[in-house]
């Protein structure tokens, strides 16, 4: 383990995607979700990013890649928050449980 | 064990502690704010690996702008000093069992993995390169993504003036304040001598 390589960087990478996916899974808030959902985008932003270090350093186009997330990611959020705040306006609460107006 | 690989566990700790804060922690302010160490914590890793412009871009849109977002929206729609309410026990065993057994898998599945480097000559991730590449025309460019970013961006940003404007409720009936309104007919610009003359 004295060498950080590849393997180390998708380790972490992993580690942290499956934080994002359990906060997913237990949160019920609304803007909790929303930030498990960053860390899920993060961790896919560390593997493009460390695959065109280690695997493919001729080439930029993991680096456009998560440039492109970034971007979209930033898109999502200010969408996302608009609709948290719509739904707080109608419902006083931004528990996924609350919502269920549309619930079959 | 030298300095790199000591400044690279210190990172993941940071990101890791970070997260692990972000979706555990029952004071929602308190998250936001493990998430905000979680990102630089990424920030540094990308300095790390020596791909500064990609930090700079992590440090001003997710630590700059969308963690900001995330803590305006908490003060706008909650009470941030209160505790959450706890998960239910089922939900947090099954979804705990779930990510281990996926960490478990996936590390198992990267450490037998043999990656084959390439044994090209690197690029450097300098700003030049980059926006040169992004904005060429040729094969190997990126300029169709990045006009359709744009249009991306433009719609999320419509999208949410739509979503989160108020709708103003239609305005029927109004009448003007110094109006008088008596069985079915309306009086308007009402003064004392029009009340003397048509009311009493």
């Amino acid at each position: 383990m004295n060498n950080i390589g590849l393997p180390q960087m998708l380790i972490v990478s992993s580690i942290l995607f499956f934080i994002g996916v359990y906060g997913f899974l237990t949160r019920r808030n609304m803007i909790t979700m929303l930030m498990s959902i960053e860390l899920i985008l993060n961790s896919v932003n560390i593997n493009f990013i460390a695959f065109n270090k280690y695997l493919y350093a001729d080439k930029l186009d993991g680096l456009f890649f998560t440039i492109f997330i970034i971007t979209i990611a930033a898109a999502e959020a200010a969408v996302a928050i608009a609709i948290i705040i719509n739904l707080y306006r109608s419902y006083k609460s931004i528990d996924v449980e609350d919502a269920n107006t549309m619930k079959f | 064990m030298n300095a790199s690989t000591i400044i690279f566990y210190v990172l993941a700790a940071i990101i890791l502690g970070g997260a692990v804060a972000a979706v555990t922690n029952r004071k929602i302010f308190r998250a936001a704010i493990s998430l905000l160490f979680s990102l630089i914590g990424i920030a540094g890793l990308y300095f790390y690996l020596d791909y500064q412009f990609i930090a700079a871009v992590q440090i001003v849109v997710y630590v700059g702008g969308i963690v900001v977002l995330i803590i305006f929206s908490i003060f706008l729609t909650q009470e941030s000093g209160e505790n959450m309410k706890r998960p239910a026990i089922g939900r947090v065993l099954f979804s705990g069992l779930a990510a281990l057994f996926g960490c478990a898998f996936t590390i198992l599945l990267i450490q037998d993995y043999q990656f084959v480097p390439t044994t090209l000559a690197a690029i450097e991730p300098t700003a030049n390169n980059i926006g040169s590449q992004m904005l060429s025309t040729t094969e190997h460019g990126y300029i169709l993504p990045f006009e359709l970013v744009s249009i991306l961006l433009l719609a999320a940003m419509i999208g949410c003036i739509v979503i989160a404007m108020k709708i103003k409720e239609p305005a029927t009936n109004i009448i003007a304040p110094n109006a008088l309104k008596i069985g079915d007919v309306t009086y308007t610009e009402v003064t004392i001598e029009t009340i003397k003359e048509k009311v009493i």
